[in-house]
């Protein structure tokens, strides 16, 4: 059997579960959403302070959803995978032909069509809150394109945890962590308008704040190379590295001759 | 190494972080279509022994051959030979049992179009046909080893491994396993390597028991063999009321020699084997002696155990467990 139709069925199995389960397919659509409506409306006066990018806070914070979304698709990538590992899943799966790689790759390509799914949703609620993206048809693509890679690499850092630690624990314990590091980002505010220089020196080192402005790039301020090849560039980086780790994690784990 | 057997391992050693020896040198050759009941208590090696042999986990020393293939440079060819429904019932509770079936078999390359004949027949097989669509985490004790049993038969597989496929099952579904694992050697030349800490499971089902503790097998043979290694059976009688234990005696004694028994009671080790018990039923009854109660005890494998090990199986595990919680 073709590595990529045993990816296939461990996608679907992957998929199926996650629909089978409302407190992991609701939260990722309804959290983000809320979030996104109290941050407008509770920030939108933002918009008067010199600078400000966009006269929308709505549009502004847009971007938000999609890189919360994808925290979502890390813990349920990992507490699933760590599951399997507590359950002997992950045993049966390694006495069938299934090869090591698919197991990642069938794991995280239903992560990925999740973190499209949320993506559409995250876009369409902005678009019907009258947002309009600067960067048009196009643009809404990209977004997806964008929002679906940064998925692919917090799905690909939860399966990492998930194997280096077998507990779905730890991997919740993770979401916390990520959370912070979203929090200390350019979510709220353009990194040139953070007067605190601690808060702006964090902002600017945390990768997150680079995948954020990369979506919002698209929808406020048009097609903006640096902000795009910063966005993808980490975004893809972050990827390949948990990609990598991941791998070699379940290589520590099957032992299987 | 012989060919002609379905598993066979040589000096077989596992040794964990700590350096301790899970499994300390075993020796094993199991023939084809023949159910090996491999018996310990708990923390023995009987799971590690099976994780090595179903290619989980690399020996640290020793060698083993299944289905004709090296355990450790061929794994791939050992997968595609054997079966395994392993000591959890590895299930995925938000799927249906057809639809693990069908995931299986799919992993194990059958044709979409023979999936869902296979997975028909299977589901009929263990009983689940009419529970094949319920979500799995509906499905009771039983109902998951019947399933997991299944899963392992997906792609028709020469070598069954069974670790404690029973283990927390209640009679009936337990018999309804046992009846299974038997059907499948006898009539499809299943070879069924079968671990448990049941001894009427082992005695019931095996052709031949190898038993280990703490790492290494203490004994091997077919249950009668072993229980024969032991000694012949006891019979005790306990006197009714104003009977004369004396008497009986003297009778019990004309087929064996006396043997300690309760304190009501008078026991003898039968001379020939329990063949004489229905002439001392019928001798008492010449005598017109009458006895409350008369009991035969043939050796058990838990005897075999005690006799090779200084401890009772059930004891053991309490040993091993507690050693474990330490």
């Amino acid at each position: 059997m073709s590595l990529a139709a045993q990816v296939g069925h461990l996608a679907r199995r992957s998929i199926v579960r996650t629909l089978r389960q409302p407190a992991s397919s609701i939260p990722p659509l309804i959290f983000p959403t809320a979030l996104l409506a109290v941050t407008s409306a509770g920030l939108n006066s933002a918009t008067r302070l010199p600078g400000f990018p966009s006269s929308s806070f709505l549009a502004f914070f847009l971007a938000f959803p999609f890189i919360q979304g994808a925290l979502f698709a890390t813990m349920n990538a990992g507490t699933d995978l760590a599951r399997d590992i507590q359950t002997g899943f992950l045993n049966r799966l390694a006495l069938t032909p299934m090869r090591g790689a698919a197991l990642i790759a069938g794991h995280l390509a239903g992560v990925v069509t999740m973190g499209f799914v949320q993506a559409c949703f995250y876009l369409t609620v902005g678009l019907i809150a009258g947002v309009s993206l600067a960067t048009g048809a196009l643009g809404a693509v990209t977004i997806l394109a964008l929002a679906t890679l940064i998925a692919l690499a917090f799905g690909a850092l939860g399966a990492f945890f998930a194997l280096r630690t077998g507990s779905g624990e730890a991997v919740q314990g993770l979401f916390p962590l990520l959370f912070v590091g979203l929090f200390l980002s350019s979510m709220n505010l353009p990194r040139n308008l953070i007067e605190i220089d601690w808060f702006r020196f964090a902002a600017t080192v945390n990768p997150i704040s680079y995948l954020i402005e990369g979506v919002r790039s698209l929808i406020i301020t048009g097609w903006d190379g640096q902000a795009l090849a910063l966005g993808f560039g980490i975004a893809a980086i972050l990827a390949l590295v948990s990609l990598a780790a991941a791998s070699w994690a379940l290589h520590e784990r099957l032992t299987r001759t | 190494m012989n060919q002609q057997h379905g598993i066979e391992a040589e000096g077989l050693v596992r040794t964990f972080k700590g350096g301790i020896r899970a499994v300390d040198g075993i020796d094993l050759a199991v023939a084809h279509g023949e159910i090996y009941g491999f018996l310990g208590p708990n923390g023995a090696g009987k799971s590690t022994t099976v994780h090595m042999l179903t290619t989980l986990l690399p020996p640290t020393a020793g060698s083993a051959r299944v289905a004709g293939f090296d355990v450790l440079t061929q794994g791939p060819e050992v997968r595609r030979a054997i079966g395994a429904a392993l000591q959890e019932a590895a299930l995925d509770p938000l799927l249906t049992g057809r639809e693990h079936l069908h995931l299986q078999c799919a992993l194990h390359g059958i044709p979409r179009a023979e999936r869902r004949q296979r997975a028909g027949e299977l589901l009929r097989r263990v009983g689940l046909t009419e529970a094949a669509d319920r979500k799995v985490k509906g499905y009771s004790g039983g109902m998951k080893r019947r399933l997991d049993l299944a899963l392992a038969l997906a792609h028709r597989p020469s070598i069954l491994f069974l670790d404690e496929p029973t283990t927390g099952l209640d009679v009936q579904s337990r018999t309804a396993l046992w009846t299974e694992v038997g059907r499948l050697a006898r009539e499809d030349g299943v070879t069924v390597f079968l671990t448990t800490q049941y001894l009427e499971e082992a005695d019931a089902l095996a052709g031949r028991v190898g038993i280990i503790d703490h790492g290494k097998i203490v004994a091997e043979g077919t249950p009668d063999e072993l229980k024969a290694q032991i000694g012949r059976p006891t019979v005790e009688a306990v006197p009714h009321d104003g009977t004369d234990p004396a008497a009986i005696a003297r009778i019990l004694e004309r087929f064996g020699e006396r043997t300690d028994g309760s304190p009501k009671g008078v026991s003898v080790r039968l001379g020939k084997g329990v063949g004489e018990l229905a002439e001392i039923v019928r001798a008492l009854d010449a005598e017109g002696i009458e006895v409350d109660h008369l009991q035969l005890h043939a050796p058990s494998l838990d005897d075999v155990f005690l006799a090779k090990t200084g401890r009772s199986l059930e004891g053991a595990a309490e040993e091993e467990e507690a050693e474990e919680g330490a």
